[in-house]
């Protein structure tokens, strides 16, 4: 069974909200990635989104940005982050990784030896954020070796192609929106909750929400109706500048362990 | 030759111009861009929006355009006959005022009261902020920090025109920023705001729209060659960066299997140094800004910055139509070196009383030597894309020459 899946099915089991950080990889620092997943597993990670760096993030905001600038000119490529998802593997081999990214590293990569040399490295899922449902066809490689096609849902999608997320997606569906989006800034809290819940009710899969979660507050209030938080600028932020393994480790823990209390608190 | 029966049937309903182009957006893009594509192939087959856009282009941007025989250049090379298409007459000079007029039209009738657009040279941010303020819009142009230093005239002269000009200062602070950071605005705004992209690229339906207001140059040269000439040219050329002026011109032509097509990009210091822009002659398939095309990066996907003397080239993609025409084998795409087109450029100046655009002068400078493999019967149809006055700081400053 592929880990996403079985991860959230003990999730179900259990009654709890999945808790899914996200962190560039090779930011803040190359050597010290596989510990940084260590230690997000330790305070508490569900599942690993792993930030493969792209030079142009269309969809990403100025944190996340900067964060593959500063991968990138420390040379990290996707050949890296495969390695580091294997060397994760050696001591973790149940924690679902998810590569979130952009289509082009993978293209030039080629698609049928990423799909190969992935799950050789105990990769689990992909979320190639500018690979819509539509041109999806090509990732069909990814899908055949195994690979979860994570999709993304917003505020903004129509109610027809909703329907259509719902009914193609796998692991789990990620809703996603930020701070500003037309819509989402007038969006309360309950009316996230009655979309949320009515994907839910439609989706194949469990649905995680990422909807500029900051801290133990937040995650907690989207918590009540999200099978998962997804959190990742904050993180991303918070993490910045450190180049120290114990201090990088220190700082996710610090950072995500609050989170995970709140989640499991009654 | 190509397979292809019919080069007018293209983009598919999905965007897509054989294995490129397409939408590869983030889901917060799709459902502005399928609001903006169920508008605009409403509009594109609306009576009432084609002659609206119509007077707009003969009584505001002054076409037609004529196509002028250069004869003193053509003596000059002592080949074919080189005409050059006039461009650079329109009013801001340049092609790319086709296209904002367009768009501009299209948020109008969208009902959008907010204009973005993102700028390299400058020359379609001052093109978007001039139909913006014709239309009593705001505009907003994000442009590139490295190249707002290097196009301080441009910067004015969108200030003079009302618009804000906001500095991008991720990246390479060039052009493919400011086209990221543009997206976002859009994004978070798309409510009352339209986004005026300014090639051939992007989702779809940019890379469709573009065209269809920028075939006007092909469409009038292809009357004006019959009715002056009574013929068509042996060959087409123009300049490549995303490559809206070039697909202007081409469009038209591209089922007339007899003429041939040649794009010039730009090759920089040369394509064996790296530093150039010559996505199509030297680049590779990928995606970037929403579309599947020839693209200039390295071997981890990661894209490359290039470098070209005229900033309107500087773009390590290029649209998708043009992809589809490479593989096709319709069209050649061939690279100018910065040298050839500086060359051009003083050639053109002193036998035609011409200041082309630095960018303009790469199609010259390929329409030079396309002229020499042609009898002098021949005719070589260049498009003059945009007039050079933008340019003169920057080649008086490469050339060691204080203004």
């Amino acid at each position: 069974m592929n880990r996403i899946d079985a991860r959230f099915a003990q999730l179900k089991a259990a009654h709890r909200t999945g808790l899914i950080p996200f962190v560039t990889a090779g930011d803040p620092s190359p050597e010290h990635v596989v510990a940084l997943m260590h230690a997000l597993v330790e305070a508490g990670a569900d599942l690993i989104e792993l930030g493969v760096p792209f030079s142009d993030p269309m969809a990403d905001g100025p944190v996340i940005q900067h964060a593959s600038e500063r991968a990138i000119a420390k040379g990290v490529g996707l050949a890296d982050v495969l390695g580091w998802v294997a060397e994760f593997r050696q001591r973790d081999a149940d924690t679902p990784v998810v590569l979130m990214g952009y289509l082009n590293p993978v293209e030039i990569h080629g698609y049928a030896r990423f799909a190969r040399e992935a799950v050789q490295a105990g990769v689990d899922g992909v979320l190639l954020v500018d690979c819509p449902l539509e041109e999806s066809a090509v990732l069909a490689s990814l899908r055949e070796a195994g690979l979860r096609q994570i999709l993304l849902a917003a505020p903004t999608t129509a109610p027809a192609r909703m329907a259509a997320l719902c009914e193609s997606a796998e692991g789990f569906l990620y809703y996603v929106s930020f701070a500003g989006i037309t819509g989402a800034g007038r969006l309360s809290t309950s009316d996230i909750a009655a979309r949320v819940a009515d994907i839910r009710a439609h989706a194949r899969t469990p649905v995680a929400v990422g909807f500029g979660v900051r801290d133990a507050q937040s995650a907690k209030a989207i918590a009540a109706f999200a099978d998962a938080v997804v959190i990742g600028s904050a993180l991303v932020e918070r993490l910045a500048g450190a180049d120290e393994e114990g201090e990088i480790a220190a700082r996710a823990r610090a950072f995500l362990e609050p989170i995970r209390t709140a989640l499991d608190a009654p | 030759m190509s397979t292809i029966d019919d080069f007018h049937a293209w983009p598919d309903a999905q965007g897509r111009f054989g294995n490129y182009g397409g939408s590869y957006v983030a889901e917060t893009l799709i459902a502005p861009l399928a609001e903006l594509t169920e508008a605009y192939l409403r509009l594109r087959k609306d009576p009432a929006f084609i002659a609206e856009l119509d007077r707009d282009l003969t009584n505001y941007v002054g076409r037609p355009s004529p196509i002028y025989f250069a004869e003193r250049l053509t003596k000059h090379v002592g080949g074919a006959r080189i005409l050059l298409k006039r461009e650079d007459l329109n009013h801001t000079g340049a092609h790319k005022i086709n296209n904002t007029v367009g768009q501009a039209l299209v948020a109008r009738h969208m009902g959008k009261t907010r204009i973005i657009a993102e700028t390299g040279a400058g020359q379609h941010g001052v093109a978007s902020a001039t139909v913006a303020t014709r239309l009593g819009l705001e505009c907003v142009v994000y442009m590139g920090a490295v190249d707002i230093e290097r196009q301080k005239a441009n910067v004015y002269r969108m200030k003079l025109l009302g618009a804000e000009v906001v500095p991008v200062t991720s990246g390479s602070k060039t052009l493919k920023d400011a086209l990221n950071e543009a997206m976002r605005d859009w994004v978070t705004n798309v409510a009352d705001t339209f986004y005026i992209i300014g090639t051939v690229a992007g989702p779809h339906p940019y890379p469709l729209m573009v065209r269809d207001f920028n075939a006007i140059v092909g469409r009038e040269a292809r009357a004006q060659m019959l009715a002056q000439y009574g013929r068509l040219p042996d060959v087409l050329t123009a300049c490549v960066g995303g490559g809206s002026n070039a697909i202007g011109l081409f469009h038209a032509f591209l089922n007339d299997r007899d003429v041939r097509i040649v794009g010039a990009e730009a090759a920089g210091e040369g394509i064996a140094t790296g530093h150039h822009a010559a996505s199509l002659a030297a680049g590779r398939p990928g995606v970037l800004h929403g579309n599947r095309t020839y693209v200039l990066c390295d071997d981890n996907g990661q894209i490359t910055e290039t470098h070209s003397v005229s900033a309107g080239l500087d773009y390590p993609g290029v649209g998708p139509e043009h992809a589809f025409l490479k593989d096709a084998g319709r069209a050649d795409y061939v690279g100018v070196t910065d040298d050839e087109a500086l060359e051009a450029f003083h050639l053109l100046a002193r036998s035609e009383g011409i200041l082309a655009a630095l960018e303009s002068s790469h199609a010259v400078a390929q329409a030079i030597k396309l002229a020499r493999e042609y009898p002098k019967d021949g005719i070589v149809l260049c498009n003059l894309s945009g007039r050079g006055d933008k340019d003169v700081h920057t080649i008086a400053e490469r050339e060691g020459v204080e203004v």
